[in-house]
């Protein structure tokens, strides 16, 4: 009973954990993208992903990253998250800049065009999830995007298990201690206790999956036609976020080539 | 759940057998039960008597398109026709409440099953709360699953159960996985629902004397076979005790009553000075921060000594088990070994290579199926004497004992996953004592050693834990077994808001 007072205590601002996340009631303008449906954030997010393969150069990426952080004082998204997604993203784009500085054909200019580029379409997607509560998620999916039902809750229920997974990874790493088995500096014993340890891991992911799917069964899932509890709005809002994301496109590529920066892929 | 409708349901089995696809022997055979509606029946038998496939079976778990896949034989009927999940008439409740709870917040998960069962949206609702209402849940319908305590989550599971308007309620050992503060809270619950409905009742538990009162009817089923027994619960135990007792079943009045050496005591092995925890670094973006589990924690472990550690779940036991045998390093303060130990390495026990500490420091997991590192049972209690230097003869003649005292040689060349709950145990028992130099380590650790285990498997491995105290060895083990604490404990420690507390422990008629 003491982990759920922590838990609450833990939390931040926007309550609850991993799974779950609450907007607050008079959250205002700073919670309006996690008030979306996350139906609609993940269509944007493929939007502009699909919509920015074409384009190679950095105005036209950069026009889009721009409008998409301007957006992330928006979300609702906390400090801590970002702070924890922030290092990885940026380190991604530095990366992809980097190599393709050091092997690409078209120098400095091409190298930030591709970082640019990838920032501006992993941003969305990443921006979508973290700001969408994943029970709404799966009803978005499933009610508005005609997801079929078993992997759409399915997934849900496995999101449940990944803090277990994390705690059985961790029992199983000190038993192999307690009988002896360290690795040490040899890299071989490296990758094959590594090896051991996954294989221990996936025994026991698969009792529990098993254990999941039959309390499932037992009430009933995939019996026939499901009701759903919940029922996953779509407002004004989420079809204005739609089409901003168009204009947001169309807008990036006719300034790019306005200013006869555009690249494509394939010119 | 005074609902419509709420008649219990009539059960009949005639003939009724069932065999698990790749098995060679049936799990039940034979079985003739009819059980009346609003009947209240606690099904007992030895371990692998196949009471939770019954169970599974009632619920329609092994249908066609069911989860369980077998050989069904005879016939299965609820209320005249075929058990049908899809009619949601029965209710299950399982062990272990983390693989029960499907959805993120409580009010969901209760929804879950209304929402299979195809109820109108605008009526779900209304039977959530009332569910959860009537299993005493104290929080709102929005409060995290994962945020809370075993016996809360099972509530919930209960809840979810409920809120289908279950005429038959299947229970399987709904309290094993709780400790005795949560197992209270659902029998406390179970007993005040069952005074309100109508429904059916089949429910599973090792420890009878926890439910007896909430049975009015105990069957007996035997491994392979059919009903051994069948009436009211004084007569059954009057006629059949002792011999159940002997199969393995807990049975009122009938407790193990291991024959123990007393405890020679001796000097400290192990101590822990200033210890402080922290709670793993969780992952997910939204995860809660590192806590303080357990502070300025001092314990001492001797030799020839028995010691407990008891508390609440979560309260840090398995996490300063784990600090105790050398697995892992506190956050402040030290683990070091003393006296015969110290002789071995000063440094503290978490910077001791992994061999050296497995020769010492033996530790056994709750879940055994974690230590296992080989393929077979022999592979499995060779490993650690061949790494430490013992010659093969030696070796095999070490392994053949283990094996013979531990009943494993019959098991000898099966894979170690394969083996019963109870099997599972002796073996990683005796994977611990294979890799001490004289024929066991100076430290024994366990977390939960009779977690689950009939009381043929409890008998044995308390009275091997008293032999190995009576020679000298330290033992340390986490546990809620109020007839372990009796029998088998020379200091309690309690662990609790971050602190640990000793005691000597009173020991009573066990002498």
């Amino acid at each position: 009973m003491s982990g759920s007072e922590s838990t609450r205590a833990g939390g931040g601002a926007v309550g609850g954990d991993t799974l779950t996340l609450d907007v607050p009631e008079d959250g205002g303008a700073r919670y309006w993208l996690m008030s979306l449906n996350p139906a609609a954030k993940l269509l944007a997010a493929l939007t502009i992903g699909i919509g920015l393969i074409p384009a190679v150069d950095a105005v036209t990426g950069g026009v889009v990253l721009l409008a998409v952080l301007l957006t992330v004082p928006f979300s609702g998204v906390d400090r801590r998250t970002l702070v924890v997604l922030g290092g990885p993203f940026l380190l991604m784009g530095l990366s992809s800049g980097a190599v393709n500085y050091l092997y690409g054909e078209h120098g400095l200019e091409g190298a930030a065009g591709a970082a640019v580029r990838l920032l501006a379409i992993a941003l969305p997607g990443l921006l979508a999830a973290v700001s969408s509560d994943p029970t709404e998620m799966s009803d978005g999916l499933v009610q508005r995007l005609k997801v079929p039902e078993r992997p759409a809750m399915g997934v849900l229920a496995a999101l449940r298990l990944v803090p277990l997974l994390a705690d059985q990874w961790r029992t199983i790493t000190l038993a192999r201690r307690a009988r002896g088995l360290e690795a040490g500096r040899n890299p071989v014993r490296i990758v094959s206790l590594f090896f051991g340890r996954l294989f221990a891991l996936l025994v026991r992911s698969i009792r529990t999956g098993t254990l999941l799917a039959t309390a499932m069964d037992a009430r009933a899932f995939g019996t026939g036609e499901r009701t759903h509890a919940r029922y996953s709005r779509w407002r004004a809002a989420d079809t204005l976020l739609l089409a901003g994301t168009v204009l947001l496109l169309v807008g990036a590529y006719f300034l790019s080539a306005r200013l006869g920066t555009l690249v494509l892929l394939f010119g | 759940m005074a609902e419509p409708n709420a008649r219990g349901a009539r059960i009949e089995l005639s003939g009724w057998g069932w065999k698990h696809s790749g098995r060679d022997t049936h799990a039940l055979r034979g079985v003739d039960l009819t059980v009346e509606p609003g009947e209240r029946v606690l099904l007992l038998g030895a371990s692998g008597a196949g009471k939770s496939t019954l169970l599974h079976s009632l619920a329609g778990l092994t249908g066609e398109d069911g989860a369980i896949s077998g050989d069904q034989e005879g016939s299965l009927l609820v209320d005249g026709r075929p058990a049908d999940r899809g009619r949601g008439g029965v209710g299950l409740v399982s062990q272990d409440p983390e693989t029960q709870l499907v959805m993120a917040r409580a009010g969901d998960d209760v929804a879950f099953g209304l929402e299979n069962l195809g109820v109108d949206p605008g009526l779900i609702w209304p039977r959530v709360e009332r569910s959860l209402a009537e299993v005493g849940f104290p929080y709102g319908l929005r409060h995290s699953t994962g945020a809370l305590s075993g016996g809360e989550k099972q509530r919930l599971v209960i809840a979810g159960a409920l809120a289908m308007r279950p005429r038959l309620l299947l229970l399987d050992e709904p309290t094993a996985n709780l400790d005795p503060a949560g197992a209270e809270l659902v029998r406390a619950l179970l007993s005040r629902l069952l005074g309100e409905t109508e429904a059916t009742l089949v429910l599973v538990e090792h420890r009878v004397a926890d439910v007896v009162d909430l049975v009015d009817r105990v069957v007996v089923v035997e491994p392979g076979g059919g009903v051994i027994a069948d009436g009211a619960p004084a007569a059954v135990f009057a006629e059949h005790g002792r011999s159940l007792a002997d199969q393995g079943v807990w049975i009122p009045g009938n407790e193990p009553v291991p024959d123990l050496p007393p405890a020679p005591g001796g000097t400290p092995l192990v101590e822990a000075v200033g210890v402080a925890a922290r709670t793993p670094f969780q992952v997910g973006v939204r995860a809660a921060p590192r806590r303080t589990v357990l502070d300025d924690v001092n314990v001492t472990l001797a030799a020839g000594t028995a010691t407990s550690l008891t508390g609440p779940n979560g309260a840090g036991k398995s996490t300063l088990l784990t600090m105790l045998a050398g697995l892992a390093g506190p956050h402040r303060g030290q683990v070091v070994p003393r006296g015969p130990l110290a002789e071995a390495d000063r440094r503290p026990l978490v910077r001791w290579p992994a061999r050296r500490l497995a020769r010492h420091v033996g530790t056994v997991f709750q879940h055994a199926e974690d230590q296992f590192v080989t393929a077979t049972v022999r592979d499995e209690l060779r490993f650690a004497p061949l790494r430490a230097g013992m010659g093969g003869a030696e070796t095999d003649a070490w392994v053949g004992e283990l094996m013979e005292r531990l009943r494993l040689t019959r098991l000898a060349d099966v894979h170690p996953y394969t083996l019963s709950g109870g099997e599972k145990r002796r073996l990683s028992v005796a994977t611990a004592l294979s890799s001490g130099p004289s024929h066991a380590p100076d430290l024994l650790v366990l977390d939960e050693p009779t977690f689950g285990q009939d009381t043929r498997t409890w008998t044995e491995l308390v009275e091997l834990l008293g032999a190995l105290r009576a020679e000298g060895r330290g033992v340390v083990m986490a546990t809620h077994d109020q007839l372990l604490l009796r029998c088998l404990t020379d200091v309690r420690v309690r662990v609790a808001d971050g602190r640990a507390v000793a005691s000597d422990a009173v020991r009573e008629a066990d002498l």
